[in-house]
């Protein structure tokens, strides 16, 4: 009987604590909401953002379309005459406005876009040499000291936080405009990005090979050459790549500030309406950036595999 | 001589060594046993600087060692090479490259870090790694091969150092009877031939029997034994592993390795 009361008490404690749990989390779900409405409504007040916004301006897309698939009537008139044959829109170089007049000045792009590409390139070498050098006296493992491991982490933290524009925009004041401004902004980003992942590797890696090469009375740059260097290798040159994939990216972009590449021409084309320009860039950086990626993720499979086996 | 002089090591407020005296003879073979935790490893590391005493000191032929500090004690390390249980290899690397390694101390850093090795020193790995029969894997990379083999490569590691002391932390407690065997035999080989004072930390009661000189035991800490292996025995087992331990281990540890009868294939445990 008295076994009886008591478990009829925890069933009536236990109630109540599961209401109470309820109510708690009840209360949660809501200020969740509540906090994501008020961050939303805020942002958007502040930015004139809004669905009528985004609605108001679809007609100019639309008028985009219309002047890219159109011809000016000619005779100084401001009148358009829009094309309605395909015979018409893939028509030969000189046909106006048929896809391949879009293209008319696709060697100027071509070799624009190969500057990015060999920005992207230099920007990824110059950046995995830093982080290499930097990432093992920021490793708690394997740094001498661990004031080296506060300094180092956090001169890579400064570079991987400011943003690689924001570099350009200061080195385009020091060096002029080029890709000079851009190699060396992306290069410095992807140095602190580079370094962080390298450390992590390193940290990650076995402490038995390390104390291993130690043991044989080698010095520090031995030991990381022998201990840790093959365990973590394959790991960095894989992050590099996939680096390299968002520096093509971010040098196609990062011109626009006029540091090089195609960038530079992406402004220009947008700034004087040309249409049939801004198409053809478009299309050429996403077939770029599809091909790249590509690319670099077989190399990077195809490494991850013979690291493996060899 | 190896001389350790109130040797002490505490971790926090866990005291894992504490005030051990010893005087080693050069060209022994010294096994060190004790139960789990009894500080058989970390005494053993400190001879070499991988831990650092807290009091005490070691000296070899009339030099403080625990007072060495760069390139002096890096050169004190390539004297007394270590041998580890979990071999400690680079298993990225190939056998060759591992072997070489034990050279690292006496090559000029550019050497090292480019991995320009002499033929003098290629040489050198490959017989170090014929000598425990193993020549034949040196261009397999360390982690393709077996156990036994590993520890064989960490052997011939330790001989490229050209030691005076090999300090092996438990070499055998991850090979099977056989293994154990090869591994061993090789240490008493390297002990007689070239008159290298091995100092072994054993689980194995009847392997430090049957390869030791001399016997350290260990418990909390402190050195509770120290004598020939003919002394070795019951009582004193039973005071280093306390009445329970003495039976279990006794029973655990006096298979794994065909005592006496070399070769013999060891019986299973009961
Ligand atoms: N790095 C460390 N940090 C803290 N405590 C440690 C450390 N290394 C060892 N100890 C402690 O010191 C004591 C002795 O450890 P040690 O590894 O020397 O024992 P052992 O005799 O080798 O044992 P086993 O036979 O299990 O290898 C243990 O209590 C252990 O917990
Ligand atoms: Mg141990």
């Amino acid at each position: 009987m008295s076994a009886t009361d008591v478990s009829e008490d925890v069933l009536t404690v236990m109630q109540a604590r599961i209401a109470a749990h309820r109510r708690e989390k009840r209360l949660m779900t809501l200020s969740g909401i509540a906090i994501f409405l008020l961050l939303f409504f805020t942002a958007s007040w502040w930015t004139d953002f809004g669905i009528g916004a985004i609605i108001d301006g679809l007609p100019k897309f639309g008028h985009y379309l219309a002047k890219l698939f159109s011809t000016p009537a000619g005779g100084g008139s401001a009148e358009r005459i829009p094309i309605v044959s395909f015979a018409h829109l893939f028509g030969g170089w000189d046909t106006k406005q048929s896809i391949l007049y879009w293209f008319y000045n696709i060697g100027t792009f071509i070799s624009l876009m190969l500057d990015t590409v060999a920005m992207a390139v230099l920007a990824t070498l110059l950046g995995f040499s830093i982080a290499f050098l930097a990432s093992f006296p920021a490793s708690h493992n394997l740094s001498p000291a661990p004031w080296i491991v506060w300094l180092s982490r956090r001169i890579l933290e400064v570079l991987r936080s400011i943003p690689d524009i924001v570099f350009a925009l200061f080195f385009v004041f020091c060096y002029g405009i080029g890709p000079l401004a851009g190699i060396l902004a992306m290069g410095l980003h992807t140095a602190g990005a580079l370094g962080k992942l390298f450390s992590e590797l390193n940290e990650n890696a076995s402490s038995r090979p390390i104390e291993g090469i130690r043991s044989v009375g080698a010095d520090w740059f031995s030991t990381i050459r022998y201990a840790v260097v093959p365990q973590v290798f394959p790991g960095f040159v894989s992050y590099a790549l996939l680096r390299f994939e968002i520096n093509v990216r971010s040098s196609a972009i990062i011109g626009v500030v006029g540091a090089g590449g195609i960038g530079e021409e992406i402004k220009k084309v947008i700034n004087f309406n040309r249409y049939e320009d801004i198409s053809a860039i478009v299309i050429l950086v996403v077939l770029l950036v599809i091909a790249i990626d590509t690319l670099s993720g077989r190399i990077r499979q195809r490494f991850i595999g013979d690291a493996r086996i060899a | 001589m190896l001389v350790l002089e109130g040797v002490s090591r505490r971790f926090g407020d866990k005291s894992a060594v504490s005030d051990v005296d010893l005087r080693i003879e050069p060209g022994s073979f010294v096994g060190v046993v004790g139960p789990s935790g009894a500080g058989k490893s970390t005494l053993l590391r400190m001879i070499n600087r991988l831990v650092e005493p807290t009091a005490g000191n070691i000296r070899f032929e009339d030099r403080d060692t625990t007072r060495l500090s760069g390139s002096a004690l890096r050169d004190w390390r390539a004297q007394c090479a270590m041998i580890f249980q979990q071999f400690n290899l680079v298993s990225r690397l190939d056998v060759l490259t591992n072997v070489i390694a034990g050279r690292l101390n006496h090559m000029p850093l550019w050497r090292s870090l480019t991995k320009s090795f002499t033929d003098a020193e290629r040489t050198m790995a490959l017989r170090a790694l014929h000598r425990l029969g193993i020549a034949e894997v040196a261009l397999k990379r360390a982690d393709a091969l077996s156990g036994g083999q590993q520890q064989r490569v960490a052997i011939a590691r330790a001989l490229m150092q050209e030691p005076r002391i090999i300090l092996a932390d438990e070499p055998i407690a991850s090979l099977d009877p056989h293994n154990a065997k090869v591994v061993m035999d090789a240490l008493r080989d390297i002990n007689r031939r070239d008159g290298i004072l091995v100092m072994c930390n054993l689980h194995t009661l009847d392997t430090a029997r049957t390869y030791c000189d001399r016997i350290i035991g260990m418990a909390n800490g402190r050195v509770v034994f120290d004598g020939a292996p003919a002394e070795f025995v019951g009582g004193v087992i039973e005071q280093i592993y306390g009445a329970d331990g003495a039976r279990i281990d006794e029973r655990m540890t006096s298979t794994s390795l065909g005592v006496g009868g070399a070769g013999q294939p060891a019986p299973m445990p009961a």
